[in-house]
């Protein structure tokens, strides 16, 4: 499989055969490749990809020896990629956002924004009561369950709570443009997490035959 | 935010004259039916012009058949083939929207030299 790291820049519209498509901006890559993990010596195989540079003295101990023994420049973010069989990549080897070509179909994983404690209604969409006419039920979640039976309520009864800042995938997004002089990936449609966000990219689970990797319009 | 406007520039029209809301233009729109394609002609008030950079829009109204029609268009949508200016308008505000609850000689904008 294929993946790079990359940052979110924002978003924009850009204009393609003639029609607004909304973007959003990544920064991706260049990742170096810092460890390849094989069968049998990790019971499964995966290369290890950094991303963005990072001053050593921020590095502790054992992370610049892994680096060093890589021998490649220090990063601030590390990631696994797992890799069929077949799939040959080398330490120190590096990856481009010409990995992913205009039109593919692709997964984006990231840390959503944060929204704290957040009642029923922005948390799951209930629809809430009137905000008027003498009513004095507005936000509330309402009853939770029945009576004597089943005297309890059901596990993962949608209730108030914490809200965002958890790991969200948003996928089957279409590359809209690849830039590699600028290292920008251009996605269509939305991301999770906010602007200058760490996100990873891989090639989409779920896209099959044509669209998998040329798209619809290429 | 640097790095999005370069993108953005890429496909920024230079070739468009300036105009505000008030100027009465004629936007030369292109239709594409099937593989023939013409050119439309939408002539009225510019009474809007919203966003920026790429995604800035703007709306033209024009009363056809005793009907208030408007339009919105992307500023730098490759679809358009010419703006051209008819005539300049004096206004106080930068949203016309007040047209819209105007009939007849109420509607006139007063030309700007």
């Amino acid at each position: 499989m294929r993946g790079i790291l990359g940052k979110k820049l924002g978003m924009t519209q850009i204009f393609k055969e003639n029609k607004a498509v909304p973007v959003t901006v990544v920064e991706a890559g260049p990742c170096v490749v810092t460890q390849v993990k094989t069968k049998e010596k990790d019971g499964y195989s995966a290369i290890q990809i950094g991303f963005d540079e990072i001053k050593e003295k921020h590095l502790n101990a054992p992370l610049k020896g892994h680096f060093a023994r890589a021998k490649v420049s220090q990063k601030k973010y590390l990631a696994e990629v797992t890799i069929a069989e077949g799939e040959d990549y080398k330490v120190g080897q590096v990856l481009t956002v010409d990995i992913f070509s205009e039109g593919e179909r692709i997964d984006v994983t990231g840390i959503s924004k944060g929204k704290g404690f957040a009642g029923v209604m922005k948390r799951w969409g209930f629809k809430g009561g009137p905000a008027s006419h003498g009513s004095r039920f507005h936000r509330a979640p309402g009853s939770i369950g029945a009576c004597a039976d089943p005297s309890r309520v059901f596990k993962g009864k949608k209730m108030p709570g914490h809200m965002g800042n958890e790991r969200v995938t948003v996928q089957n997004l279409e590359v809209a443009k690849v830039d590699p002089d600028q290292n920008l990936l251009l996605l269509r449609g939305s991301i999770p997490g906010a602007v200058g966000s760490l996100v990873m990219i891989k090639e989409s689970v779920k896209a099959k035959g044509k669209s998998a990797k040329r798209g619809k319009h290429a | 935010m640097d790095l999005i406007e370069t993108i953005e520039k890429e496909q920024i029209r230079k070739d468009l004259p300036e105009f505000r809301a008030g100027d009465t233009v004629k936007v030369h729109y292109r239709v594409i039916e099937g593989s023939r394609e013409r050119t439309q002609v939408f002539q009225g008030i510019v009474i809007q012009r919203r966003g920026g950079g790429l995604k800035e829009t703007f709306t033209v109204r024009k009363i056809s058949f005793g009907i208030g029609v408007e339009k919105t268009f992307p500023l730098h949508s490759p679809m358009i083939a010419k703006i051209e200016v008819v005539s300049r308008g004096r206004v106080r505000r930068s949203k016309l929207y007040y047209l819209r609850k105007r009939v007849g000689k109420a509607t006139r904008v007063k030309e700007r030299r």
